[in-house]
């Protein structure tokens, strides 16, 4: 009795999985992706685009959880069952891809000199001469803060880092709100949106960066240290217990309407004005001093690269040029406001708080976050190693000196042109 | 082999002179080791072989590398800090466990065996709950319930008065291990006392009325008849324990994310070896020095077992009833 | 029957103890099923709140069987986890039975041959996994979830039931034999019915890693015609934004199916046990 039924089984689920085979007609496109919650924005916007303008080609978006994404991503690549297209993260992790030979050079998909240099940078060879990915969108830091509480304490947006500690101290005076809202658990916030959004105006965006990577700066350098230094300022205008507090918990605390401020990267625009009933406003990383040059952390964040294994190179060739054409920047940027769209080109923004941050691009200069171009190469890994020295020290487990000097350890150890710096 | 079928008895069965082959043997055997050869044992010696290479970044090709993986690994100190922190706090781990999962978990199980008991069932599937519960389930739950923000802890302790007592556990260095274990107990519970339960129910009524007759009833009935019949099923269970934690990954994994922060303080083997093999976030994954300490594992896990087969087990006596 | 003095204190005690840690385990989960029906807002303002008229709403559920056919994650789960129960307790109890019964030449290290599996973690094979299913065409297809799943749960399953099979009577086997019944027999008519307890409970701790599993449906099965329920689960974790109505929902269903799979084993372990066959 337990043969047959066993059997019965057996039969019931490969009958099932012939059936999960597609369509011969029809070329279907699989698209491999960590943005699990554009999922509905592509079924319902940019897919049927596509599809209406090419007929015959359907597109599958297949979004994994991100966490899991790097690791299941190369697994399928090295079996080959990976998908047509492939989302590509910035800089070293999808270079090792197309080193492997798992990604193709998309150097003449038409279109491509529609991305200035620094767009193309993360997904190029260090050479330069070779691009794997057609890039898509780019992040943009600086804060969120709640308008209406604002209103409510008379305060106005803060220009300079005095400024910005005085609103946070009439804000907890006040006691209505929480002033920041952030949390230190998950670790990475407080390097992404702590360090790697104020530090650009310590060290001078790309000047700074190019120098650490020539090996003319290091981590210990005082410009490196002071954003360390205001990060643990912050640490008593957090929540209560904020050590324990995550990501979506301080999500929720903004959008509840808990917190005053949120250090924002760009892509919280699409659910905050879904979820938050109040009106919501933008402001830069506070300037050091008065009348400093202003910088911003302005990140090119996901690119589309072509499986070099795929069965259908001329119809995902077609997808790569729609990627990399005004239309699809206007949709894009406009379906998912706080992904700014990386094209020379001007793009119309509907969203006014994307608007708000994209126009810190004419005023500030723009900088990519340090950590991701060349230097995260090695072990220990610096952008992991950041995590945990940013987390440390809002936490008061490591002072600031001691988290740099860490730092600029962990690099020197590996990487040739900081050696010196020991 | 003579000499074993002297003894056996299915030989008075044979007419023929010869003895016959014990095909059973091997028709028994052979499903079971068929898939796990193939599906399980070959892609980890392929694994395991890894450590044993490295890639060469310009070509692209692996090379034979000998013991090169595993004297990094030991040898360079950020490496060997990693490593030592990571068997550090995975052993704290599993003292908690073996202290607090297991004795809670045969306390039940005697519980749950009284006969006169009402509502056993009730009780057994109530408290077996939360192991069959996903890790995702289980972290998300506890996170909620130890978050300071809308914390149901920080409530729950006010009305008795204990709030000054609540912390934000998982965010501190010293006390995020503890309480992930803790969460650990709280899932697991259920195997020790489904495996003792199962274990003292086989115990047959007749040795219990005897032991009445004799005038050992409740505890004594307990530590003298029942403890000693169940020790090989506590056997098991505690090796289960150790195997179970020196592989353990996807709660740490959920609550506190693959860093296992904070500042490493939750870091064990499993996601010291995930984060080495698989990469994380801008961190390459590194499969040579993965498989390298998937292989030192796996050695820390095999002297457990064998000093648990052959220094306890073959000491434990089996009753057969 | 026992004939232990029934002590009402003593009664008491055992039940107190028994709710105490009943509520312990409860508790939590009951948590996230009422959530599981409350609006955001509620969820956070007033988490230990039954959902009220204000607070209910469906939402959760709405979005969880609009966003994907959760009836078709449910049957996927369900099909890899019941085959593959089935086939570690038969194929187990099979090997279990040649280990426990017969000495042989390399009897030992067959067992400890069998016994490496619990102790490493078949993740680390992934990769080659995948290959060979590529290779076998059994990508996105139940059938390579199965396979998978009934060779992490064999070293176990034989591990803990060789255990408790040496527990059964030789004088019964050989009895057997002396009757003329031939090893199969022995085996499925004699051994098996004694060792049921064993069996559910081998069964209910093999099934649970197997539902709950995320890594390999990700990797071997991610189609959607072959999703299992804790993937079709995850995917309202999205990378920046929890869709928290979502997911209450989506994991409270995901507990629903375990539950039931659970109670209906643990009714054959009561069953096995007061049919007592030995007597």
């Amino acid at each position: 009795m337990t043969k047959t039924f066993i059997k019965a089984l057996l039969v019931a689920s490969s009958v099932i999985s012939i059936a999960s085979v597609a369509h011969a007609d029809d070329v279907t496109l699989t698209i491999e992706s960590w943005r699990n919650d554009d999922t509905g924005v592509w079924q319902q916007k940019i897919i049927p685009a596509f599809e209406k303008a090419n007929p015959g080609i359907k597109v599958v978006f297949a979004a994994a959880a991100p966490t899991e994404y790097n690791a299941a991503l190369n697994a399928k690549l090295a079996a080959g069952s990976a998908g047509d297209l492939i989302t590509c993260r910035p800089f070293d992790a999808s270079l090792e891809l197309y080193k492997k030979g798992y990604l193709t050079s998309v150097n003449d998909i038409k279109g491509m000199d529609n991305f200035g240099d620094v767009a193309k940078a993360a997904w190029q060879t260090d050479d330069g001469k070779t691009t794997f990915c057609v890039p898509m969108a780019s992040v943009i830091h600086g804060f969120i803060y709640n308008e209406d509480a604002f209103k409510d304490l008379k305060l106005t947006p803060p220009k300079t880092h005095d400024e910005f500690m005085a609103d946070l101290k009439k804000i907890k005076d006040d006691g209505t709100y929480t002033p920041l809202a952030m949390g230190t658990k998950d670790q990475w916030e407080a390097a992404t949106m702590g360090y790697e959004n104020i530090g650009p105006d310590y060290w001078h965006g790309e000047e700074g960066r190019k120098a650490l990577i020539a090996g003319k700066a290091k981590l210990t350098d005082p410009e490196f240290v002071e954003p360390f230094k205001v990060l643990k300022e912050w640490a008593p205008y957090m929540g209560d217990g904020y050590q324990a507090q995550a990501y979506p918990d301080s999500q929720n605390m903004f959008t509840l309407g808990r917190a005053a401020i949120y250090p924002a990267g760009s892509w919280e625009i699409a659910t905050f004005e879904k979820q938050a009933q109040f009106k919501m406003g933008a402001f830069p990383p506070p300037l050091p001093k008065a009348g400093d040059t202003c910088y911003i952390s302005d990140q090119p964040d996901h690119a589309l690269g072509m499986n070099a294994k795929t069965k259908h190179p001329e119809e995902a060739k077609k997808f790569l040029e729609w990627v990399a054409s005004k239309d699809f920047a206007e949709l894009y940027g406009n379906a998912l406001p706080g992904f700014f769209p990386l094209t020379k080109e001007k793009v119309e923004l509907q969203d006014p708080l994307a608007k708000e941050f994209l126009s810190w691009r004419e005023t500030c200069k723009p900088t990519i976050r340090m950590t991701y171009q060349i230097l995260s190469r090695g072990t220990p890994n610096l952008e992991n190693e950041l995590w945990v020295a940013s987390a440390n020290v809002i936490n008061g487990t490591e002072t600031p000196e001691a988290a740099a000097k860490k730092l600029q350890d962990g690099l020197a150890s590996w990487y040739g042109p900081q050696k010196a710096n020991k | 082999m003579a000499t074993l079928d002297t003894i056996d008895m299915a030989d008075l069965d044979a007419q023929a002179t010869a003895r016959p082959r014990r095909w059973h043997i091997a028709v028994f055997l052979a499903p079971a080791v068929l898939i796990y050869t193939v599906v399980m044992i070959l892609p980890l010696v392929e694994t395991l072989w890894l450590s044993l290479l490295r890639v060469d970044p310009k070509t692209n090709t692996s090379f034979f590398a000998g013991l090169v993986n595993f004297q990094t690994l030991f040898g360079d100190p950020r490496w060997s800090a990693s490593f030592w922190n990571a068997l550090r706090n995975n052993v704290w781990f599993f003292i908690i466990n073996m202290v607090v999962q297991n004795p809670i978990g045969v306390a039940l199980a005697a519980l749950l065996s009284v006969p006169t008991l009402k509502g056993r069932a009730f009780y057994r599937t109530a408290i077996f709950l939360p192991t069959i519960l996903s890790f995702v389930i289980v972290g998300f739950i506890w996170k909620l319930i130890l978050s300071p923000l809308w914390g149901v802890a920080p409530s729950l302790l006010k009305s008795v008065g204990l709030r000054h007592l609540f912390h934000p556990w998982l965010g501190m260095a010293d006390s995020a291990l503890t309480t992930v274990s803790l969460i650990s107990v709280w899932q697991f519970i259920g195997i020790p006392m489904m495996l003792i339960y199962a274990a003292l129910l086989s115990i047959p009524d007749e040795v219990l009325e005897a032991a009445e007759i004799d005038g050992i009833t409740g505890w004594s009935q307990f530590w003298k008849i029942k403890l000693p019949l169940i020790l090989p099923t506590i056997g098991i269970i505690s090796i289960l324990t150790f195997v179970g934690n020196f592989n353990a990954f996807d709660l740490i994994y959920v609550t506190q994310g693959a860093l296992a922060g904070p500042n490493f303080s939750t870091d064990i083997l499993g996601t010291f070896l995930y984060r080495t093999f698989f990469g994380y976030q801008l961190q390459l994954g590194d499969p040579n020095m993965g498989a390298a300490i998937a292989t030192v594992m796996f050695a820390i896990i095999l002297v457990g077992v064998c000093i648990y087969l052959f220094g306890v087990q073959r000491r434990l006596r089996r009753y057969q009833f | 029957m026992s004939r232990a003095r029934f002590s009402l204190p003593r009664s008491a005690a055992m039940h107190a103890a028994l709710i105490l840690y009943t509520i312990i385990a409860v508790a939590p989960v009951l948590l996230i099923i009422i959530n599981s029906f409350k609006d955001r807002r509620a969820i956070f303002s007033h988490p230990l709140a039954l959902p009220g008229p204000k607070s209910f709403s469906l939402v959760g559920y709405q979005a969880v069987f609009s966003q994907g056919s959760f009836l078709t994650y449910f049957e996927n789960s369900l099909i890899v986890t019941v085959v593959s129960i089935a086939l570690v307790l038969l194929f187990g109890a099979m090997a279990a039975f040649a280990l426990s019964e017969y000495r042989f030449r390399g009897n030992t290290l067959m067992g400890l041959y069998l016994a490496l599996g619990i102790m490493i973690p078949i993740r680390l094979g992934t990769i080659a996994i995948l290959k060979l299913m590529v290779a076998t065409h059994l990508v996105d297809t139940l059938t390579a979830l199965i396979l998978v799943y009934t060779a992490q749960g064999l070293p176990l399953a034989i591990f803990i039931l060789s255990e408790f099979m040496h527990g059964v009577s030789d004088d019964l086997k050989n009895a057997g034999r002396i009757d003329g019944l031939s090893e199969y027999r022995i085996f499925f008519r004699l051994v098996l019915p004694l060792i049921r307890p064993a069996m559910a409970t081998v069964a209910v701790f093999t099934m649970i890693p197997i539902w709950n599993d995320l890594w390999f449906p990700l990797i071997l099965a991610p189609s959607e015609a072959t999703k299992t329920v804790t993937l079709g689960a995850q995917m309202f974790l999205g990378q920046f934004v929890t869709n928290w109505n979502a997911v209450l929902s989506a994991l409270s269903l995901a507990i629903l199916p375990v539950l039931i799979l659970y109670l209906i084993f643990s009714r054959q372990l009561i069953r096995g046990i007061t049919s007592g066959a030995v007597k």
